[in-house]
């Protein structure tokens, strides 16, 4: 009779565990896609009181791109060591004037950058580097990178609340997102 | 074979596909200026190569050339300058191409404690031109350890038995004494706050 051979049960057993997705993949779903949700990822909230006010946060150490109070959301998945990121700054600043000057109740726009596999230092040195006027959260770890599919940097992913509340993608791409005037508009159209 | 052979053979197998299939894969942003153009290694043993050096020696002098022309001494920093030196394992690759567009926008913190930062890998003139171009550039000169290959990098202790080079940080003072090691994990990012702190040592005289 055949009797189990001990390394080849604990060489199989190795295999079945380096076959199975880790815990961070499991719940990995990839870059969200327009239709989809933003994953309820915790964030570090901001030190700056004002940039805690201007995402409508309260005195929580964490907080979640849902809870950003916005009817639309724009997030920036950057790295300060991106060139294109780098490039790409003062379109982005630019864009947080157009939806500072342009939004109204019903349609404001709100923008935050998630500076993946940057320290807090990192991310100052962005900040200040290109004068930075929106909130910068560092994820040193790499984390929410994982958890959007390690996605090439610069992405833009625009979160929309509606009536009800509930929150769906309503942009989702990398690179460039072009003039800001007039990706406002395409952001708070009727849809 | 006897039936026993063949079960330690088997085992040996899906033990080694076990152990290849566990180990670590790199987690790494890439830029979307690359695009699809940069080669994707793998996970890499951390570190493979033995030290030379240690905090306290003198850095040895070297003289390469630079792709931005002239060749370069680090002796001609001495009295002058601090020096940062990063080598980098590769061009084309993904921790690298996301590491020196990084200190591309803190030249003013490198210059705030009179530093000049040195890059360095064992690529050779062209490709290392065409690499830092897709960059948009580097306002650090940036030198070839190509041939004779590597000699720079193994008289710093950090040529790697693969032929490139450890993701390395060294720092020497205006003296050209060592000031700080960093022999990372290739996989990784050195965090930029490292390098400023020990400048700051430096600057401060401690």
């Amino acid at each position: 009779m055949w009797k189990p051979n001990l390394i080849l049960v604990l060489a199989v057993g190795l295999l079945g565990c380096a076959l199975a997705p880790p815990a961070s993949v499991a719940q990995d779903g990839g870059v969200p896609q327009v239709g989809e949700s933003f994953p309820d990822v915790k964030l570090p909230a901001p030190d700056d009181p004002a940039m805690r006010a201007y995402l409508g946060l309260g005195s929580d150490d964490f907080f979640t791109v849902n809870q950003v109070d916005a009817d639309v959301v724009l997030v920036e998945i950057f790295s300060m060591y991106c060139p294109y990121c780098q490039r790409e700054a003062p379109v982005v600043n630019e864009f947080y004037k157009v939806a500072q000057q342009k939004s109204k109740p019903g349609k404001t726009v709100k923008i935050l950058g998630i500076g993946v596999g940057n320290s807090r230092f990192e991310v100052d040195v962005f900040r200040k580097k290109y004068q930075v006027p929106f909130p910068l959260i560092a994820d040193g770890d790499y984390q929410v990178h994982k958890l959007l599919g390690q996605t090439r940097t610069p992405h833009f992913i625009a979160i929309k609340r509606s009536a009800d509340g509930s929150r769906r993608v309503i942009y989702s791409q990398p690179g460039s997102f072009g003039e800001p005037q007039d990706f406002f508009e395409k952001l708070t159209a009727d849809r | 074979m006897t039936k026993s052979k063949r079960m330690k053979r088997l085992a040996c197998g899906v033990l080694a596909t076990a152990l290849l299939l566990a180990a670590p894969q790199g987690v790494w942003s890439v830029s979307e200026q690359f695009q699809g153009k940069i080669y994707q290694p793998g996970h890499l043993k951390p570190v493979d190569s033995v030290p030379v050096l240690k905090v306290g020696d003198p850095a040895p002098d070297f003289k390469l050339p630079s792709i931005q022309g002239p060749r370069v001494t680090l002796s001609q920093y001495r009295g002058k300058k601090n020096v940062v030196i990063s080598f980098v394992p590769a061009a084309w690759t993904p921790v690298c191409s996301d590491q020196w567009p990084g200190y591309n926008i803190a030249r003013d913190l490198f210059e705030a404690y009179d530093a000049v930062l040195l890059g360095i890998t064992v690529d050779n003139l062209p490709t290392l031109h065409a690499w830092t171009r897709e960059m948009g550039g580097v306002w650090f000169p940036v030198l070839s350890d190509f041939w004779p290959h590597g000699r720079v990098a193994s008289k710093y202790g950090v040529f790697r038995s693969d032929g490139m080079t450890e993701r390395a940080i060294f720092i020497i003072d205006k003296k050209g004494i060592i000031r700080y090691i960093d022999v990372h994990d290739i996989n990784k990012r050195p965090p930029l706050e490292g390098i400023i702190q020990e400048l700051q040592k430096i600057q401060g005289g401690s």
